[in-house]
């Protein structure tokens, strides 16, 4: 058991060096650097700008070589520092990302776990029915292969733009702030549903599809066959296919993550959602390396503390793992 | 297996929860819409400061709303509104006196004076600030009485002066003496307290809440009472966005450039432009464009005019814009300080589009199609192809940039547009390694001289870090020394600025070191649902500005909120 942690560890602890290097280096190939742009964006008389210019250079650290602003990163990072942002300056890095963290909370979750559960479900049952397989499943293909942005989109254009059912932009309604009343909470449920059923519609059609194929494998395996021929109840069959059928999913759900996320940036900026995702863009126009550095670096930790999660699903989902574990023991 | 979809069905639900707990955390506001204001345009991103000393980045109305300058200036008349000052004026030629209104105070009920109109100056004498630069050329400020103050100048430039009395905030001395140096430039100076109309009430990452300070000064001293209680200024997402919250009402004054706008006008919204017919919208800056002198053959006077006689303006005025801007005079100077335009200069030296013209200079000069692609090659017979850049996503300089494109190819020059993100766009200008760029950073002010200071802007070795201006590295001694002669040109001798504008105008007509092309306006979509009597050009309305980007409200746009009225709903 020790071991088998130890080693998942060891394995999480390098993608994380890995992933934050690449995640500090990236923004800095763009071309031109962030100070300019905060300078252009200031509109300032040349004989100010000059002045500025070395200010602010010196102020994020800019004006040290390369290799050096690599070790103040990390340096700064052990502090939980992750600097200050340019293109909201000079808020902190960390304090834009707290405020936009419920938001893909509340996105995130309910759409992945939902989605997940309510996918694995209907692929399961769509396996049974000939009627559902032949209707639904190559519409679940569809959705799987639809881009989120696409069907965001389409989904503002339809419900609000057309028919004015939903609000499509925005986490709740301009009018009011953040507080316990029901207007509050039934304003960001009404912007909440567009981009989760985008997120959610996609992801369905992608569970679905897995399943219903999984389970197809699994009622035509041996162990299938024999419990058959055993007069095994049909419902007791489909209840194992389904359980060995569960597992392939569990491993696609952390293959997933990454592409999930992907998907809630496009989703976010599609209805201006006020989340990481709709940070990073605005950090990558506004070449703001210190907020895209920071918001990457939840988004790793995230997929990674997600992924140890699943790992240890896995241990209490499949006996076999646990055997195996006991066995090196 | 059920008991684990009931556990996840529960993690999902109490997330649910958890998200909307974390999300409202403060308290209770909503704000009623027959008393909001909405606004958009300026801010394309959540507020992040209210420090009028961080010009371009502090929430929308930090300098106007909140803190106020001595003087508002109109652009269209060309005249300056005493403020927080009474009065001011030169009382010998080093030596300007400044009058403060009496009765004027802060939000938090101290009073405002001149000791704070002292303070807040030299704050730029001690530390890094975007006036500093004015402490090179001012000595000393002198307080005469309570009210008055003497300024003491070494050089005085008369147009920069002028610039900075309504360009220039003042702070309260007792909040901002005790903030360290490094706060006072960079702070983001949360809950500011001001002398303005409205007070800073609350923001989130949408939206900056100002409320109206019912203790203004200029409700007493100038019988001036703002309408919206609330203003609230949304950020941009996008102008799809944009554009749908204004034709439903939602915002009621938009600052972005919206395309399709006059045709919208007549489809039956509640919509309001300054002028009800083209150009729609007052003219703001000019769009040129930036020519590298420092590459061949650009450097060659004969082959930049051809290109100049190549360039259609009219087509992108009519088809790209829908006459939503109008063509630049071939000075570049605004419609507003059409008075500076030497008229007997522009029509000796002038040049319009004319492409029979184009190709016969290209053919005098030696530019001949060697290879007969159908472009014209260097004197030398390498070929010619030009990238014109612009920001990728500036979705109309894209279209124009395919029209002079389309336009010079066709009198032979080969242009091809050219779409790099900004920074990229940004970079190629500071460095110097474009070929041609669209430019348009020298807005609307008191002077001519701004324009000029810019597109002859004289330290080509600062341009990466100052972003003065001056793109394409125009290097003449002559022009430079006007414009700094015209820096020190009294504002009141009208003859005697006309006289080295014509100067500069000759030389600009002559060499080409940029194109002017058109006006870009001062985009301004005001909804009729909500306010009305916005401003308007028909005689008999108001002529404010309706524009909410930074520099403006100081710039009369204040002026219109106290204007607008209510409409009554149903």
């Amino acid at each position: 058991m020790r071991r088998y942690f130890g080693r998942k560890l060891l394995i999480y602890v390098i993608t994380f060096i890995l992933a934050v290097t690449v995640d500090w280096a990236i923004p800095r190939f763009m071309p031109g650097n962030p100070v300019e742009i905060l300078i252009a964006r200031a509109g300032l008389k040349a004989e100010s700008a000059k002045l500025i210019y070395s200010y602010y250079m010196k102020a994020f650290g800019l004006n040290v070589p390369i290799w050096r602003q690599y070790l103040n990163f990390w340096i700064a990072l052990f502090h939980g520092d992750l600097g200050v942002s340019l293109w909201l300056f000079p808020q902190p890095v960390m304090k834009i990302i707290k405020q936009a963290v419920p938001y893909d909370i509340l996105l995130l979750l309910p759409a992945i776990l939902l989605s997940w559960l309510a996918g694995n479900k209907f692929g399961a049952y769509a396996a049974r029915s000939k009627w559902l397989d032949n209707t639904i499943s190559p519409l679940a293909y569809i959705l799987q292969a639809t881009p989120y942005m696409w069907l965001g989109m389409l989904l503002a254009w339809l419900c609000g733009v057309r028919l004015h059912l939903l609000p499509f932009s925005g986490a709740y309604s301009n009018a009011m702030m953040p507080s316990f009343s029901w207007s509050f909470v039934w304003s960001l449920l009404q912007h909440w549903i567009l981009p989760f059923a985008s997120l959610f519609i996609v992801q369905f059609g992608g569970w679905a599809i897995g399943m219903r194929n999984m389970i197809i494998y699994e009622l035509e395996a041996d162990y299938s066959h024999y419990l058959e021929a055993l007069g095994a109840p049909r419902k007791l069959v489909r209840s194992y296919a389904f359980h060995n059928a569960l597992l392939p999913q569990i491993t696609g759900l952390a293959l997933q993550l990454g592409a999930i996320v992907g998907g809630a940036l496009a989703t976010e900026i599609v209805f201006s959602y006020p989340g990481i995702g709709f940070l990073i863009l605005q950090a990558i126009q506004n070449h703001d390396y210190f907020l895209l550095q920071g918001s990457c670096l939840f988004i790793i930790i995230g997929v990674l503390l997600a992924n140890f999660l699943i790992d240890l699903a896995y241990v209490l989902v499949d006996p076999r793992t646990r055997v195996g574990m006991q066995g090196e023991e | 297996m059920r008991r684990v979809v009931s556990i996840l069905l529960v993690l999902a639900l109490l997330t649910g929860v958890l998200g909307v707990t974390s999300v409202a955390a403060a308290a209770t506001t909503e704000f009623p819409r027959s008393q909001t204001l909405y606004t958009g345009g300026k801010q394309w991103g959540p507020p992040s400061n209210w420090n009028p000393f961080m010009t371009g980045n502090y929430a929308t109305g930090t300098i106007g709303l909140c803190y106020e300058t001595l003087f508002l200036y109109d652009p269209l008349t060309a005249k300056f509104t005493p403020w927080l000052a009474s009065s001011g004026k030169w009382t010998n030629s080093t030596t300007y006196r400044l009058v403060l209104r009496s009765g004027l105070a802060w939000s938090d009920g101290k009073a405002l004076t001149v000791d704070d109109v002292k303070f807040t100056i030299e704050l730029g004498k001690k530390t890094t600030l975007n006036f500093s630069s004015l402490w090179s050329w001012l000595t000393s400020i002198t307080k005469v009485n309570s009210t008055t103050l003497d300024f003491k100048f070494k050089t005085p430039l008369y147009q920069e002066w002028d610039n900075y009395l309504y360009n220039l905030p003042i702070v309260p001395q007792h909040i901002w003496s005790t903030k360290s140096l490094t706060d006072v430039a960079t702070g983001a100076n949360d809950k500011p307290v001001g002398s303005g109309a409205y007070l800073y009430n609350t923001y989130d990452q949408t939206k900056m809440v100002w409320e109206k300070n019912v203790n203004w000064w200029a409700t007493k001293a100038l019988k001036l009472s703002v309408a919206p209680k609330y203003v609230i200024d949304l950020v941009n997402t996008s102008n799809e966005n944009s554009l749908g919250l204004v034709l439903q009402g939602q915002e009621d004054l938009n600052n972005n450039y919206l395309p399709g706008i006059s045709t919208l006008l007549t489809g039956g919204y509640a919509l309001h432009t300054y002028y009800p017919s083209a150009p729609y919208d007052i003219a703001a800056n000019t769009a040129w464009l930036d020519i590298n002198l420092q590459k061949k053959p650009m450097s060659d006077l004969a082959f930049r005019k051809a290109l100049a006689y190549g360039i259609n303006v009219a087509d992108i005025v009519s088809r790209d814009y829908n006459n939503m801007v109008s063509a630049a005079d071939p000075t570049g100077l605004l419609p507003m300080w059409n008075k500076y335009v030497d008229q007997a200069v522009v029509k000796k030296l002038g040049i319009t589009y004319n492409p029979a013209k184009a190709k016969q200079v290209l053919a005098a000069a030696g530019y001949k199609d060697v290879n007969h692609d159908g472009f014209v090659e260097n004197k030398d017979g390498t070929k010619i192809a030009l990238k014109l850049i612009v920001p990728n996503g500036w979705s109309d300089w894209m279209a124009a940039a395919q029209m002079i494109s389309k336009s010079a190819k066709a009198v032979g020059i080969n242009i091809v547009a050219s779409y790099p993100d900004f920074n990229g766009y940004l970079d190629a200008r500071l460095k110097g390694t474009f070929d041609l760029a669209i430019d348009n950073q020298a807005n609307v002010s008191n002077s001519p001289w701004t324009y000029y200071h810019f597109i002859f802007y004289d330290q080509l070795k600062d341009i990466p870090t100052t972003q003065g201006g001056n793109y394409g590295r125009y290097n003449n001694k002559t022009a430079f020394a006007l414009v700094t002669q015209l820096d020190k040109t009294k504002t009141t001798d009208l003859a005697a600025m006309k006289a080295v504008i014509s100067k500069l105008q000759t030389i600009q007509l002559t060499d080409l070191p940029m194109i002017p092309l058109w006006y870009n306006g001062m985009w301004a979509q005001m909804s009729t649902t909500y306010w009305t009597n916005w401003p308007s050009s028909v005689a008999g309305k108001n002529h404010d500005l309706p524009v909410t980007w930074n520099g403006y409200w100081n710039m009369t746009a204040i002026l219109m909120l106290t204007q607008l009225k209510a409409v009554k709903q149903p």
